[in-house]
């Protein structure tokens, strides 16, 4: 006989059902409904179960639904809607449970009702809860028309909404509050100036006299003039410690650790998101593992339900395929490359890299020289002209702006020669794209402080420019406060002039410029980069300017609306897809690099810099992180030396090992399952192999026994079975001796 | 809550809520749904379990699953008689099946019947074939096709036999990312 003669099908071509197979366990598993009603026999015993059994007529096989109860405990029963049957059966077997507990005891009955009551009423808060979710409709219908790639784009929106509004709270009760309610609460405000010294003069900046209409204008866009000594920014916080009846209050601490709380708090939540999608990448081993079987079984969107959605899905997975199709050539040519073309190649490379760290270290030049110029022409307060002035003060950011416009489309056309994978092109663009972005910050940061350390003698009296810089804190909160709006503008101003020109030119003119151009295509990787710059900015800039997580929300409020208006107009979306589950880790792990990079300018300026003595509650230290010391050294002497031991050496380091030792120890575990994992995917492919064998053999020596015994009882078995002979001589004679003697092991998908 | 209705039961709607992902809410505005696609055929009261079935065709129309290039597959994998007759259980219990807060494992079954066309069992090489070809509108190439159903089938098949068992398809999905998220239908 053939080897694989049981698996083959008919000629009908539906698998000649043998009923052998129909009775091994792993069969049993799967799910097919009965037309018949034998499901009403108990479970439990599913061995028995299958002499009865009549199929359908169309559903050939005769199989069961999963016995998942476990026979011993009732209590820790699955979950009835959890199980793989149809409705019918799932009420029979809650009525049956019901029936079941009404033999428990009464401890045991009330546990199980009580137990029932407070799923539903999770159920029930959760429904609640998400009901209560901001812009549950709209993103609803950004799912239904575009999939799940755009979606996770405004769902992070709405995560960085909700954590500006939590971050400002934070700030508000914490540092504004108090000092707007000193004065109904009969709090006294102590703010001792340390010497009527050279430091602490601080010009006020308001305008004196008649003020021109488009100076308040000004004003407002680059927060100077009146916004200046208001709550927007640090230099108002005037005040050390607030004394109310009963307790005293230390603005100055309290200032800074809602700093430190803010960082905090970011970080544990984004963290918390992206735990989901973090293991969900690390149980991805390579990388191109199961790329085939994800697209094919996983990739059609079900949510879509758009006719244009569709079909531009449809499209998307047929170049995705098509993707991935070349990719394996491009990998089989990498393979086959040869010696010198791998050294023509690496070289090449290695120039166009340097010619990106060049670029790159030009654009940082220019934002470091716009800088400057920028400050300096604030400083001689020459005006010449209000649109020019207002060039003058936005310089830094009209900078910044160009360079990650232009950097990326010149990244885009560099990686092209540099003949990496597509994959991967993709990818390390998108990690120059957000360096550059990021660090630009940075750089503007850094040439702000050169500017404020920079004395006529050095060193500096105050430990910085006190004469240009009396406070310097509103100086840098004013530049994050500028950064911010222009950034708002930018994106208000391209949607407006760019995108819907765009979408009007293509539509009604038929020019080949048009048809080149194309309709916008809703990019989710630059617009995530956007969104991230502008969060980096807020969390640097809230230490200096307390009020701009507030305005930060707004800001996000509006882009919300902005990009879904521009999302269902204008764009169609990207032909190069990008995936959902990936997307969401990705832009969480960007906005955990913003979060890295933010944090450093705070600590290098709580920690390093001399904080400014005509301004803000900390004049009274020399730097902003002395407070926590000068508190400390109030303390009681034991809350004092705990502290002492927590922040020294010894303790420090034993942490560290204890989390290298942790660190290790997980790592090998890791290895091990891995090791584990493989070692049962090769039994499992030596069992099937084992399995088909052993069929074959039985097949076989059953064919030989029908030969020697030439009469046959026909044995009706359902209607569709198509090789007579085949099955009745099987049934007759392997009816019983087939079965199993012991009910079958819980089935392979039950892990 | 205050307002009475006459359609199902206390008790029916408590064994919906207990059989299914969804609320008392829910299932009231499933059953306006259902009641919409054949308002002649479909009672309003439900409290003496009807048996009234709905056509495939009828089904397969609705907004949520017109677009969808498998929807004949899904509905008859639900309906009990499978040939694609949906009685209001089996329409439950179908949205519930692919509503977001269902299990994995339990979308996973239903998924390899969905995905199995000549319900054998196995997702064999014409089964994926058929569902590449709708996903595509057969726009790659007989070669292509070919190549893709046998690097599916390399990288999902464990015990060699060529073809996808529930164990296999089981194993795969559970390392898809995407597959909690796109098997979800919104109703």
């Amino acid at each position: 006989m053939d080897n694989d003669a049981v698996f083959y099908t008919d000629r009908s071509g539906r698998i000649t059902s043998n009923p052998l197979l129909d009775q091994l366990p792993s069969y049993q598993s799967l799910l097919y409904r009965r037309k018949s009603s034998v499901s009403g026999t108990k479970r439990r015993s599913s061995s028995r179960g299958r002499t009865g059994s009549s199929s359908s007529g169309k559903w050939g096989m005769s199989s069961f639904t999963r016995p998942l109860d476990k026979p011993k405990s009732q209590i820790e029963q699955q979950d009835i809607r959890e199980l793989a049957k149809p409705m019918a059966e799932k009420r029979r077997d809650k009525t049956q449970r019901l029936e079941e507990a009404r033999e428990l005891s009464s401890w045991r009955q009330w546990r199980q009702s009580s137990h029932r009551y407070l799923k539903r009423l999770r159920d029930d808060a959760q429904e609640w809860m998400s009901s209560m979710k901001l812009w549950r409709g709209d993103i609803h219908l950004i799912e239904g028309m575009f999939g799940t790639g755009i979606l996770s784009y405004f769902s992070f929106l709405r995560f960085l909404v909700v954590l500006n509004l939590i971050i400002f709270l934070i700030k508000f009760s914490f540092v504004m509050l108090p000092i707007i309610i000193a004065p109904y609460a009969s709090g006294n405000i102590t703010y001792n100036l340390n010497d009527a010294g050279v430091c602490t003069v601080y010009p006020s900046s308001s305008r004196l006299g008649l003020v021109i209409f488009h100076e308040h204008i000004t004003d407002l866009l680059s927060g100077g003039g009146f916004l200046e000594q208001t709550y927007l920014f640090y230099g108002y916080y005037k005040a050390d410690k607030i004394h109310f009846p009963n307790i005293t209050y230390n603005l100055a601490l309290a200032y800074l650790l809602s700093t430190i709380a803010y960082l905090f708090l970011s970080l544990i939540w984004i963290v918390k998101r992206s735990a989901r999608g973090f293991k969900r990448n690390l149980v991805q081993d390579e990388d191109r593992f199961q790329s085939f079987c994800n697209k094919i079984f996983a990739g059609w969107d079900f949510c879509i339900t758009n006719v244009n959605a569709a079909r531009l899905k449809r499209s998307s997975l047929l170049y995705e395929l098509k993707t991935d199709l070349e990719e394996e050539r491009i990998k089989q040519k990498i393979a086959d490359r040869t010696r010198k073309e791998k050294c023509r190649i690496y070289f090449l490379r290695l120039i166009l890299n340097l010619f990106v760290i060049g670029v790159l270290a030009g654009c940082f030049y220019s934002i470091y020289i716009a800088t400057i110029f920028s400050q300096e022409a604030q400083m001689t307060k020459i005006k010449v002209n209000f649109i020019v002035d207002l060039i003058y003060e936005y310089l830094p950011s009209i900078v910044i702006t160009v360079a990650n416009f232009i950097t990326p489309l010149l990244f885009s056309i560099i990686i092209n020669y540099e003949d990496y994978s597509p994959a991967f092109e993709i990818r390390f663009t998108l990690m120059r794209c957000v360096f550059m972005r990021l660090t630009s910050i940075g750089v503007l940061l850094f040439s702000l402080w050169s500017q404020i350390t920079k004395c006529e003698e050095e060193p500096c009296i105050c430990g910085y420019n006190h004469v240009l810089y009396s406070c310097w804190e509103t100086r840098v909160g004013q530049e994050m406060y500028k950064l911010t709006i222009f950034d708002f503008i930018t994106i208000v101003a391209v949607t407006i002039f760019v995108e819907f020109p765009r979408k009007l030119i293509v539509k009604n003119c038929d020019c080949g410029l048009a048809k080149w151009w194309g309709q916008q295509e809703f990019a989710i990787p630059q617009n995530v980069l956007e969104i991230v710059y502008g969060q980096t900015i807020c969390w640097i800039g809230t230490f200096y300017c307390p009020m701009l997580p507030a305005i930060c929300t707004i800001k996000y409020f509006f882009i919300f609306y902005i990009k879904k208006v521009s999302l269902i107009n204008n764009c169609r979306p990207a032909t190069r897809p990008f995936r959902a589950s990936s997307s969401n880790f990705f832009f969480l792990v960007v906005l955990l690099i913003g979060l890295a990079l933010a944090c450093l300018p705070v600590t290098v300026s709580v920690a390093q810099i001399n904080c400014s003595h005509a301004c803000g509650p900390f004049v009274n230290y020399n730097t902003t992180w002395e407070v926590l010391p000068a508190t400390v050294s109030q303390l009681p002497s034991g809350a004092q030396k705990l502290l002492f031991a927590l922040s020294s050496e010894a303790f420090a380091v034993s942490f560290f090992v204890v989390t290298c030792l942790a660190m290790f120890y997980v790592i090998a575990l890791a290895g091990a399952h891995k090791r584990v994992i493989n070692q049962l995917r090769e039994q499992l492919a030596m069992e099937g192999r084992d399995k088909r064998f052993l069929i074959q053999k039985l097949c076989q020596a059953q064919s030989l026994s029908t030969s020697r015994s030439p009469v046959s009882r026909p044995q009706p078995r359902s209607g569709s079975r198509s090789s007579p002979s085949y099955h009745t001589s099987f049934s007759s004679n392997f009816n019983e001796g087939v079965f199993l003697a012991h009910s079958p092991p819980d089935s392979s998908t039950h892990v | 809550m205050g307002n009475k209705q006459t359609i199902f039961t206390d008790e029916q709607l408590d064994a919906y809520q207990d059989c299914t992902f969804f609320t008392r809410k829910e299932i009231l505005r499933l059953h306006g749904r259902y009641h919409e696609l054949a308002p002649h055929l479909v009672p309003m009261d439900y409290t003496n379990d009807p048996d009234c079935k709905l056509p495939l065709a009828l089904i397969v129309n609705m907004p949520e699953l017109k677009e969808n290039p498998f929807r004949n597959r899904i509905v008859e994998s639900f309906s009990e008689d499978g040939m694609g007759n949906l009685s209001f259980n089996e329409f439950v219990d179908m949205f519930s099946v692919l509503s977001e807060m269902a299990p994995r494992e339990l979308k996973a079954i239903y998924a390899f019947k969905i995905y199995d066309f000549n319900v054998d069992n196995y997702l064999c090489k014409e089964d994926l074939e058929k569902t590449l070809n709708r996903l595509t509108k057969e726009e790659l190439t007989p070669e292509e096709v070919e190549l893709v159903c046998e690097k599916t089938i390399e990288e999902a098949d464990l015990d060699g036999d060529n073809k996808l068992s529930f164990a296999d398809f089981e194993n795969m999905i559970s390392r898809a990312p995407d597959f909690l998220s796109t098997f979800h239908i919104r109703i």
